[in-house]
């Protein structure tokens, strides 16, 4: 096994991840990296979505029920006061029904989070698309209205006429299939754009982009390891520039990476990895101070070239 | 200590001895400005969780100094320090807090209060040229939809799927005609019908703005199709002398429900047209641009469409006479027309100075 997972070069192999990636220019100036959600995301956060709508129908179809159950209501005669109590219950009904399906999502993103309750969970929001330099835009409402008015054909018309034509079996009319194919099109409609927009976010200018919460890890470089003193043997870890000079800026990142993965067999391969390369005889059992003397080390001498407008990407650059 | 950190307090100066016991330069920078970066997340948390309440003045104020001093740290970051852990948490930050810094101008409050400030009249009138369109198609609708019936009653068919019992059929009596104009079947349940009425009709109204998306030939055939069966209806009670009664019944709710449809399928069209025609933009700007512009007028279309169920569940069942209905419908017109066109709005005085 290759101790550096091989870096992918070249267009075919792009990972998928690198190609949700954006980047947009805020009014400061600042280049902001952004990560398109995936279709497969956006999916499970509309399932979810759909799931606590159809829950708050339920919800509210049996808190009306009990409600009418408990005055009587259920029994009444027609012309009787109680009788317009249950009119006006059935009115109640309606209008909820309706704005529950239409919104439910209008609600949720306007709010400052930008996300229903389905794209919260999964970790992802709406944002305004930039133009065409890449200028960050704001998110309206109306944006996020007309995103939302399109979910109409989009989602509920493509049901509709796939349930007409399943209840219809084989009888199914070529008028049938030929709408079929039309709101088929909108439903797929993510799939033949590259940002993976649909309907609605043309419309509306928007796109939907992961909204990652990431929290600060603790530097590596600051503990007593750091220092190049191994607390558990004493020793003192210290590299010569040709011991430093071998690896580049990807590899520093999947040390660091390991390091904060913190799984002995993982920084024992590490570790073995790094003597045979630079020529040292590796013992076991001190693998985390050695690795985090090299890590910080390493940093220190690339982070210096850096300031000097030398970089060094990886281990094959000459730099 | 999230974001506590005072300016000068003890614990600053904790950091700072810290920060120069770092070995990295990257390392010291990073500490000196860590606590500032935790106070603008504090903050930044709180207003996504919308507990804007529980944020202090003074971490208000700070917010925008705090954001740009977080924009500058990522921008040296970049090309100082090599700490993945470091640059992604700072770029997450960045992302968060520029949603908040540069979000939604107003919140949902606000949005309503310019919206029916002038927001909604002005966005109808701004597509303009496109309700013409549809008024245009809607006349040629009603047309075709008398022209088809009078040249062959059979067409009548077509147009309205027959349902056992209703006697709007073609040979029709005057009687029959009449009481179906003037009868009370739906006198109880006026509410239930309402609601009913409102729900089905935003439906179609929003199909007909969403299949605009399709260059708009989807809703001109919509728009078309509808008010022909309105031509073929005008057409059945022509043939009794009961034109003006037909007229005043639908006039309650029709003027304020044909006016919506009309609205949506004008965005619809305003959508397709600058599609079809993006001039000088690309055609996703374009899209994106008068998407927005008919949000506006669909909100209101989806608004008129309540009113409209309400006076068709209620005014139409219990005004029973052609003239009082005729004048409901006429000063509702009146109403709207006044709202969209000669009202200009106090909310375009203030949004010309923002």
């Amino acid at each position: 096994m290759a101790l550096w997972p091989r870096r992918r070069t070249g267009r075919a192999v792009i990972s998928a991840k690198a190609r949700r990636q954006r980047v947009i220019v805020t009014a400061e100036g600042l280049r902001l990296p952004l990560t398109l959600a995936s279709r497969g995301t956006r999916a499970a956060a509309l399932f979810i979505d759909l799931s606590l709508i159809v829950l708050t129908i339920i919800l509210t179809t049996t808190l009306i029920l009990l409600f009418a159950h408990a005055v009587g209501a259920d029994k009444a005669k027609d012309g009787t006061a109680a009788n317009d109590l249950i009119e006006a219950l059935v009115v109640i009904w309606i209008i909820a029904v309706f704005l529950a399906r239409s919104a439910w999502f209008l609600w949720f993103e306007l709010g400052s989070r930008g996300a229903t309750p389905g794209k919260r969970m999964t970790g992802i929001r709406i944002a305004a698309r930039p133009d065409r330099d890449g200028h960050a835009a704001r998110l309206t409402a109306e944006a996020v209205i007309a995103r939302n008015l399109l979910r109409d054909i989009e989602l509920f018309m493509p049901l509709i006429f796939i349930g007409g034509a399943m209840a219809a079996g084989s009888d199914t009319t070529l008028a049938g299939w030929a709408s079929l194919a039309w709101f088929a099109i909108f439903a797929f409609f993510p799939f033949f754009n590259r940002d993976g927009l649909r309907c609605g976010d043309v419309i509306a200018g928007t796109w939907v982009v992961e909204a990652p919460r990431r929290k600060l890890d603790p530097a590596l470089s600051l503990g007593q390891g750091a220092q190049g003193l191994s607390t558990l043997t004493g020793a003192q870890y210290r590299f010569s520039a040709a011991e430093l000079a071998i690896y580049g800026e990807y590899e520093l990142q999947v040390l660091e990476r390991v390091l904060r993965d913190n799984r002995p067999d993982a920084l024992a391969e590490v570790a073995r990895a790094i003597c045979a390369k630079i020529g040292w005889s590796s013992g076991a059992g001190d693998e985390r101070a050695f690795l985090d003397a090299y890590y910080t080390q390493l940093r220190a001498r690339l982070e210096t070239g850096m300031r000097l407008g030398r970089r060094k990407a990886d281990k094959h650059d000459g730099g | 200590m999230n974001g506590l950190i005072g300016w000068f307090s003890k614990r600053q100066d904790a950091v700072i001895a810290a920060a120069e016991q770092a070995t990295l330069r990257s390392d010291r920078f990073r500490l000196e400005r860590e606590g500032d970066w935790r106070r603008l997340e504090t903050i930044v948390a709180r207003i996504e969780a919308g507990r804007i309440g529980a944020i202090s003045d003074d971490d208000l104020v700070a917010l925008p100094a705090l954001y740009r001093m977080l924009v500058s740290s990522l921008s040296v970051a970049r090309d100082t320090t090599l700490d993945a852990a470091t640059l992604g948490y700072l770029e997450g930050l960045a992302q968060r807090a520029w949603f908040i810094v540069y979000g939604p101008e107003v919140g949902f409050r606000g949005w309503l209060r310019r919206f029916f400030g002038g927001g909604w009249s002005a966005s109808v009138r701004a597509i303009g040229p496109d309700i013409l369109i549809a008024l245009g198609m809607m006349v040629a609708g009603t047309v075709i939809g008398w022209l088809l019936v009078a040249g062959k009653p059979d067409w009548f068919y077509a147009l309205m799927p027959a349902e056992p019992g209703d006697p709007r059929v073609p040979g029709a009596s005057r009687a029959a005609l009449y009481a179906s104009l003037f009868g009370k079947s739906h006198r109880t349940g006026l509410a239930v019908f309402a609601a009913f009425l409102f729900s089905n009709n935003a439906q179609v109204s929003i199909l007909c703005y969403a299949l605009g998306f399709a260059f708009g030939v989807p809703a001109i055939l919509l728009l078309i199709h509808n008010t022909a069966l309105l031509g073929a209806m005008l057409w059945l009670y022509h043939g009794q002398g009961l034109t003006l009664e037909l007229v005043g019944w639908l006039s309650v709710h029709g003027t304020t429900e044909l006016f919506a449809i009309m609205l949506a399928g004008a965005s619809g069209l305003h959508i397709g047209r600058s599609m079809a025609f993006p001039g000088q933009r690309a055609v996703l700007d374009a899209a994106a641009d008068a998407g927005r512009r008919t949000a506006t007028v669909m909100t209101g279309v989806v608004l008129m469409l309540i009113v409209a169920g309400l006076l068709e569940g209620f005014a139409r069942q219990l005004i029973n006479a052609t003239a009082p209905r005729l004048a409901l419908g006429g000063l509702m017109l009146g109403w709207w027309l006044l709202y969209f066109f000669v009202w200009r709005g106090v909310w375009r005085g203030r949004g010309a100075r923002r």
